[in-house]
């Protein structure tokens, strides 16, 4: 059994990564993760990245073993879709409390694995470390151990405290947990030619069912689908895949460049969003099962399904290109995204005025370039307020974005649209893009832009008065000096705007401070632009 | 008299609590140019940002001292300075407030000499608001995080007043806990000043997470009371505290001002509503204003209204202790049965709710709880919504987080108003229910073993 850091020394030592194999002998050895900046880091943490891998596992019970903090504050809030048990949205968690803090909670977590196979008999748990026990070397390695003897019942122990480091690096060891526990620990009921595993694929808001038809219909076979609506039987018995699919993530790399050595399952790295992409990504699978030994007939069947669809979707997208024509659009996000929406969004006739590269590779910056043409689309990192200055100026029409900096945009009266983990619309394949095409329309042209943009009637009337009022400063300014200055103007300028004639709390307020006395200097005081009508109220009053 | 049990497992499933940081960030989160920080690792802060933000859909600020493995284990010293230092250059906050987490508390880092060694080391900090709090997240619950961060700016922020000064005589503190919204906050400040009183509100998230749309973008909150008016707190003439959690807070303002305080457990309701403003006449010397003799008629008759469909409802709560005693108090007061009470921590309150039992325990213990007790209405916050599907009874979401609904700010349960707009949206909830679900057929009333069942189900 490796110690935690091996692991995570293991872990970025990645031959695949093409970011790493840039990178020197020492600078590798250092890792991929960023000193965080106390006080400027914003992403989840390692735990957060653990359990973004694994909670979409949907027979299986996830156990925090941790203080309520970890679990009570972030369960239940991600939008993975199930075709069967519910178990996986169901939380579970130690709870610990101050006493388990002192006394060691290695006990409390055993009795709480007890509990939930007692009640829900699940296919397997999952154990999740987190920081504080941790810190007091709570042994979840050995508790697991020992209750998949005692209960005959899959125990895995997931070594990522959040302290450790980023979503990412939590996201690749629980790649190792799945490697070290899981895989090749069953042997599929059967298996075909035909078979393949999708790694790192979360089936959010259902989005892998946007695929699945397709490759049933081509029939290519999913052995299994880490995570997305997986379930433990099939990730177990993954390892006879005759090929490998990594989806739109780097994150997971390590578990498809260790099935490759391990048991020599080839993967190439794809993506479903965009139509070229989703072809291409249909055309590889199919060529490497061939190569793998499935017939030949099978690329036929792919190019028919491929060339139906495609033209499918191009038709649909045809619609939106004159309501698109002269419109621009702001992509922040990360990754593999940066590129692989770009086409279709162009294809649409929309104008892709920048797309951030912060988490993308030299490779994703050159297809990048290849589509927008020139490096200044290119943005590394935008700060909210340099996004909503570029949205406020109008540079860009409609950003697409994750949730975090939907409120830049939205209070900047721009359209938006969330294309990350939280959305509640799918975006995959050909349906998907035409989908995402339809979103970006109906946000475009949703009438409540305009009205947002309109300024309150008491802002256009009080800059009405006060361009009327500053005219009339400049004419006395000819004459005299004008008596009411800046600051001063402002609150009357609120109670006059309604009536033309000055208020008789105004002119109340110009005795004390000028010390008028005569009905006479009141106009003068109160600048009032018509003297007969102060002058009459003044009278009034008296 | 309510029984207060804890439920005895080792595993929590579905938990209704969320730590005591969160509470204390949240309550910062009610100052002006404020910026939360949370002492831990960042994913403490990543988790609470996320429930934050999904409650109000807004953005919210909250930072980290990003501890790592090493840094935890070393001490934070460095990690909290350069967290302070990094903010107050980037963000210019007016207020930085600090709360501990599970792992920085675990070690035991000293963070009140952090910060005196912080000033020491940066003379431009000396006198610039940061504001402590410790908040191990093993310990308490999200409401106990807010009310000791409320305590702790009261003894940090509000100024020592000689006690022989002229107070003034219009204005007043109020406390309120975190069981109120920004709307309810709105509607008490009308109220106050309705009846000519000047009302200093900590915190004040009405101001800052009501969901206005600010003319720029700031990076720390954009609305909440100042840390100048916090300061002068101490010329109110009186505090009111609303909720029992607020009760250290407004000790802590009477020690330090000497201004009296009234403590509000409830102000959802009739009863509760007419001693709120029967007080608020008699420390303004002015009658209740119209409106209010009005809207507690409106309020009457929406209970003579909505009694029909909330009486006898066996109702099945989950929610911290202060939004459990006043909704649970107030729907007993409206002849509902409080069948299942289920809490996260510890309140004086808890022995005082009309049930048999309160529980200090999680969602699977309420949903068990309410299956075997027969429950037909269900509150909780959104965490609730898989055991409402299950149990398939009528759900209202109340409390922090309400992530899948929209309008979670502008909720009220306060005053005549409040009362009666919580009263109709439970009853038109309740007919909905009886409408989709239990309408009477040919076979509601078959004969059986015994004759004709002498009980249809579903009464109300």
């Amino acid at each position: 059994m490796t110690s935690l850091s091996a692991t995570i020394q293991n872990v970025f030592n990645e031959p695949n990564c093409a970011k790493n194999a840039n990178k020197s002998e020492a600078a590798r050895k250092k890792g991929c993760t960023k000193q965080l900046q106390p006080g400027g880091a914003a992403g989840g943490c390692a735990f957060d990245g653990a359990k973004i891998a694994l909670q979409p596992f949907t027979d299986v019970a996830h156990l925090v073993h941790g203080p309520i903090a970890c679990e009570g504050n972030s369960w239940d809030n991600r939008g993975s879709a199930s075709s069967g048990s519910d178990l996986w949205r169901r939380s579970f968690t130690t709870d610990m409390h101050e006493i388990d803090v002192v006394f060691g909670g290695e006990k409390r977590l055993y009795k709480a694995i007890k509990e939930i196979i007692a009640k829900y008999d699940p296919a397997a748990i999952f154990v999740y470390q987190t920081c504080v026990p941790a810190m007091i070397g709570d042994d979840i390695n050995a508790v697991c151990k020992i209750a998949s003897a005692k209960f005959g019942k899959s125990v895995i122990p997931v070594n990522s405290p959040g302290f450790v480091g980023s979503k990412n690096l939590g996201s690749k060891l629980a790649g190792e947990a799945l490697l070290e526990y899981v895989i090749g620990t069953q042997e599929p009921d059967c298996t075909t030619p035909y078979d393949i595993n999708l790694i790192g694929e979360f089936n959010l808001s259902g989005e892998l069912w946007q695929i699945k038809p397709l490759l049933d219909e081509i029939g290519i076979r999913i052995l299994s689908c880490i995570s997305g609506d997986g379930k433990y039987r099939e990730i177990a018995s993954s390892h006879r895949a005759r090929a490998a699919m990594m989806v739109c993530s780097k994150a997971m790399i390590n578990v498809a460049s260790k099935m490759r050595e391990r048991y020599g399952i080839p993967f190439f790295e794809g993506s479903f969003y965009g139509i070229q992409d989703t072809s291409d990504a249909l055309r590889k699978i199919a060529r490497m099962l061939i190569e793998r030994g499935a017939p030949p007939q099978l690329m036929e069947r792919t190019e028919a399904a491929v060339a139906r669809e495609e033209a499918k979707a191009w038709a649909a997208i045809e619609r939106f290109k004159p309501r698109f024509a002269g419109k621009k659009v702001l992509l922040i996000t990360g990754g593999v995204k940066s590129w692989s929406v770009v086409a279709a969004l162009q294809e649409a006739g929309l104008e892709i005025v920048g797309t951030s590269v912060k988490k993308s590779t030299s490779e994703d910056k050159e297809r990048i370039q290849k589509l927008v043409g020139h490096d200044a689309h290119m943005i590394e990192d935008l700060t909210p307020r340099e996004i909503y200055k570029m949205l406020k100026g109008a540079k860009a029409d409609i950003m697409l974005s994750g949730g975090k900096s939907q409120f830049v945009a939205l209070k900047a009266a721009t359209p938006w649209l969330d294309i990350n983990q939280e959305r509640c619309h799918a975006y995959m394949g050909y349906v998907g893009i035409v989908k995402l095409m339809e979103e970006v329309d109906k946000a475009l042209y949703n009438p409540i832009w305009d009205q947002l943009r309109r300024p309150a009637p008491w802002d256009e009337a009080e800059i009405n008065w006060q361009a009327k009022a500053l005219a009339q400063v400049d004419v006395s300014a000819a004459g005299g000096t004008p008596t009411l200055l800046g600051a001063a103007r402002a609150p009357y300028a609120k109670r006059t705007r309604s009536r033309k004639t000055v208020e008789l709390s105004i002119i109340e307020e110009c005795i004390p401070t000028h010390g008028s006395t005569t009905v006479g200097a009141m106009p003068q005081d109160t600048h009032a632009s018509v003297p007969a009508q102060p002058m009459s109220a003044l009278q009034a009053a008296e | 008299m309510a029984i207060v049990t804890c439920s005895n497992k080792a595993c929590t499933i579905n938990p209704l609590k969320m730590s005591q940081p969160i509470g204390g960030a949240f309550a910062f989160l009610g100052l002006r140019g404020a910026m939360p920080l949370l002492h831990g690792s960042q994913g403490c802060t990543s988790f609470g940002l996320t429930l934050l933000v999904r409650h109000f859909k807004e953005a919210v600020p909250l930072q980290t001292t990003a501890m790592s493995e090493v840094s935890t284990v070393l001490g934070g010293y460095e990690n909290v300075e350069q967290a302070v230092l990094n903010i107050y250059k980037r963000v210019k906050p007016e207020i930085i407030g600090i709360s501990s987490t599970g792992v920085t508390e675990t070690k035991g880092d000293d963070v009140e000499a952090f910060i005196r060694l912080i000033r020491q080391n940066h003379p431009h900090l000396e006198k610039f608001p940061l504001v402590y709090v410790s908040t191990p997240d093993f310990k308490d619950a999200f409401q106990d995080g807010w009310a000791k961060t409320v305590a702790r700016l009261v003894e940090v922020l509000v100024d020592p007043l000689d006690p022989a000064a002229p107070r003034d005589c219009s204005r007043v503190n109020v406390l309120p806990g975190c069981h109120l919204t920004p709307g309810d906050l709105d509607e008490l400040r009308t109220i106050f000043e309705d009846f000519g009183l000047r009302p200093s509100i900590l915190p004040d998230i009405s101001g800052s997470l009501d969901g206005h749309i600010p003319d720029d973008f700031t990076p720390t909150t954009i609305g909440g009371i100042g840390v100048d008016e916090i300061a002068t707190m101490g010329q109110g003439v009186w505090t009111i505290a609303i909720g029992a959690q607020m009760r250290r807070a407004a000790e802590a303002m009477q020690a330090k001002t000497g201004a009296p305080f009234r403590l509000f457990e409830r102000l959802c309701g009739l009863v509760p509503s007419d001693e709120f403003v029967t007080f608020l006449s008699e420390i303004s010397g002015k009658p209740v204003p119209a409106k209010y003799r009005r809207q507690r008629g409106q309020l009457a008759d929406a209970m003579l209204d909505a009694h029909f469909h909330i009486g006898g409802r066996r109702l099945a709560i989950g929610a911290e202790p202060d939004l459990l005693f006043d909704i649970s108090s107030m729907l007993h007061e409206m002849g509902a049965e409080v069948t299942a009470a289920v809490t996260t921590t510890a309140s004086p309150v808890l022995e005082r709710v009309k049930a048999q039992e309160v529980v200090i325990g999680d969602l699977e213990d309420l949903e068990e709880l309410a299956k075997a007790r027969d429950c037909n209405l269900l509150i909780c916050h959104s965490h609730g919504r898989q055991a409402a599907a299950r149990l398939n009874i009528p759900f209202y979401r109340a409390g922090f987080p309400m992530f899948d609904r929209l309008g979670a700010a502008h909720q009220m349960s306060v005053s005549y108003r409040g009362t009666r707009e919580l009263i109709f949206d439970l009853a038109n909830l309740i007919i909905a229910d009886r409408e989709d679900n239990h309408q009477p057929t040919p076979a509601t009333w078959k004969i059986n073993g015994a004759g004709l069942r002498a009980v249809p189900p579903q009464l109300n």
